[in-house]
């Protein structure tokens, strides 16, 4: 296995790799740049890097404004102080207007470990979802970070980037293919089908391995983009399978999982069994254990898997 | 300013001020009280201050505003009709389903408004990005903000004031409409903004007063701003809501309802047209 990165380290990688490329490109942090691995970027162009203090929605403002005269401003702080703490500056002033800021969200989910609830936002994506135009994308690794970050760069709007604390492997190989909207398969199987985004894409494959001592053969979709979600895949797995598994560390609330059981339920009803934090606050820990204390981890998906194997007709 | 100016400045004004009465009343909605408070500040702006070309609403070295009190939107669409970015005829469709007069601004199809507003605090923000943008192209523009004294109780725009002094953004130029009246009140009663001169000059501010309803005192107020090359400025613009319509006058019911047919005669007689 190759060495494991966090999805945040490939952010801040990629801001300083793309700032050469796209002399446009700016980056904002709210005290957070070492955390948030924006420090890489501000190391890279520290006359295109702006702290903004412990004030978020300060923040978010001075993107729109940015955006408006050219520049392609990234706002970067923990998700729960921009999706969530910023939510209405990003409804009113990104959202509405449609403007050209990429909100650059760490520290999703409960891999943010140790510092327990308040910094664990597993809500984001449910928030986010809500902004008409806003576009989201949940990198799986390190490789598609960097792709995600290119690509909310080259699309002209609102794109909220969804980046984790805890170290992951490394999935995919330089020649990985990443569209906005485009949902990717990993792995073919017929009898259920594990349609996981970020870090869950890594636990739905060893669920997959699990499933198939068992006899069960399962599909698994990675979905980088969450909005807009790739119905299409999405109605085609449901229908060759089955049944379907979403995995997801976020709320089973509003996130993928939503999103999925809204698009079968209108286009391929079909049984939804999801895998994410049910209804419940994050608590301290370190991160690993939290994916499984959460039913994050690849026994769980494999469990919900045959649950769902069982709703079939 | 010689009185000729001044004249055609007060005209000016007084125009804007009809424009909106007649919007308020033709939407049965809509805030009057703050857009005739800012009415001269408007007209000062885009008659006598501001480098912007109606033909071309998106001149990239255009002075910005934004409205932050976005409330106060009758005002704002006033002054673009008169100056020449939309029809005037089109005030009267304000507020309504099929117009493109929301009734916050609409950037995204209004020409001459340079940022959505409505929720207070935000706009302030937002005119930090556009003054900290035109720095870092080398641009000479302006970027003006019109902050309700009301809306400065939103802790968003004290955030937005420590960011414009940190990044001495001198190019940056905020008028705090100081009307004292906010919905529930006297601001003093309902939670005391003021002093915004002192506050400001601690947050690292030029702080200047002026009298929103005398053009020579904004003159003056303007220019001082424009002089100072090291942080950015304030107006504190001492006005009285409802100005020019006497039954609205300093009276807070007027801050979000619309006269009705016999108070839009009155009101129509107190600015000179009947």
């Amino acid at each position: 296995m190759a060495d494991k990165i966090a999805t945040r380290e490939a952010y801040g990688n990629a801001l300083a790799e793309f700032g050469a490329k796209y002399e446009n490109l700016v980056v904002l942090d709210a005290d957070l740049a070492a955390a948030t691995k924006t420090g890489v970027f501000k190391k890279a162009f520290p006359d295109r890097f702006f702290d903004c203090g412990i004030a978020e929605n300060n923040m978010i403002g001075v993107a729109v404004g940015l955006s408006l005269t050219g520049k392609i401003p990234f706002a970067s702080s923990f998700a729960m102080f921009t999706a969530g703490r910023s939510f209405e500056q990003i409804r009113n002033s990104v959202g509405y207007p449609h403007c050209n800021v990429k909100i650059g969200a760490t520290h999703a989910g409960v891999t943010v470990g140790e510092d327990g609830a308040t910094h664990q936002c597993c809500e984001d994506i449910a928030l986010m979802r809500t902004i008409p135009g806003m576009v989201i994308l949940n990198p799986a690794d390190a490789v598609e970070a960097r792709l995600a970050v290119e690509a909310a760069i080259k699309f002209n709007g609102p794109v909220y980037l969804r980046f984790g604390r805890m170290a992951v492997p490394v999935l995919f190989g330089d020649d990985y293919k990443f569209e906005i909207g485009r949902g990717v398969k990993l792995a073919d199987g017929d009898d259920v089908s594990l349609i996981a985004t970020g870090i869950e894409a890594e636990q739905a494959l060893a669920a997959r391995e699990i499933l198939a001592g068992e006899g069960i053969s399962a599909s698994v979709v990675n979905i980088h983009t969450i909005k807009p979600l790739d119905c299409d895949l999405v109605v085609s797995e449901a229908e060759r399978c089955g049944a379907v598994v979403t995995c997801e560390e976020h709320s089973v609330i509003g996130g993928l999982g939503s999103a999925v059981a809204e698009c079968l339920s209108e286009k391929r009803p079909t049984p939804v069994l999801r895998v994410g934090v049910q209804d419940t606050f994050g608590r301290s820990g370190p991160a690993k254990e939290l994916v499984s204390y959460f039913g994050l981890d690849a026994e769980s998906i494999a469990a919900k898997a045959r649950e769902a194997v069982k709703l079939k007709k | 300013m010689d009185t000729k100016r001044i004249s055609e400045l007060r005209e000016i004004a007084r125009q804007i001020r009809i424009g909106v009465i007649d919007a308020v009343y033709s939407a049965s909605s809509g805030h009057p009280g703050g857009s005739l408070s800012i009415a001269d500040v408007l007209t000062y702006l885009y008659f006598e201050k501001m480098n912007i070309d109606p033909e071309n609403p998106t001149m990239e070295d255009r002075d910005r505003l934004v409205l932050s009190k976005g409330h106060s939107s009758p005002a704002l669409y006033s002054a673009l009709a008169q100056r020449g970015f939309i029809p005037k005829e089109d005030l009267k469709t304000f507020r309504k389903t099929s117009s493109y007069l929301q009734g916050h601004p609409d950037m995204k199809h209004t020409p001459g408004v340079d940022m959505s507003s409505g929720s207070l605090g935000q706009g302030t923000s937002v005119s930090c990005g556009m003054a900290l943008a035109a720095r870092l192209d080398g641009r000479k523009n302006k970027v003006y903000a019109i902050v309700g004294d009301g809306e400065s109780e939103e802790g968003q725009v004290w955030e937005a004031a420590m960011f414009a002094s940190h990044y001495n953004l001198s190019n940056l130029c905020w008028i705090v409409d100081l009307n004292g009246l906010q919905i529930d009140g006297k601001i003093e009663d309902v939670m005391n903004p003021m002093p915004h001169g002192e506050k400001f000059e601690a947050f690292g501010w030029q702080a200047i007063e002026a009298d929103a309803h005398d053009f020579n005192s904004l003159e003056e107020a303007f220019a001082k701003a424009d002089e100072c090359c090291d942080r950015p400025s304030v107006i504190i613009a001492h006005s009285v809501k409802g100005r020019g319509v006497s039954f609205m006058e300093n009276n807070v019911s007027w801050h979000g309802a619309a006269p009705n047919a016999e108070q839009y005669e009155i009101a129509m007689r107190d600015l000179g047209e009947k």
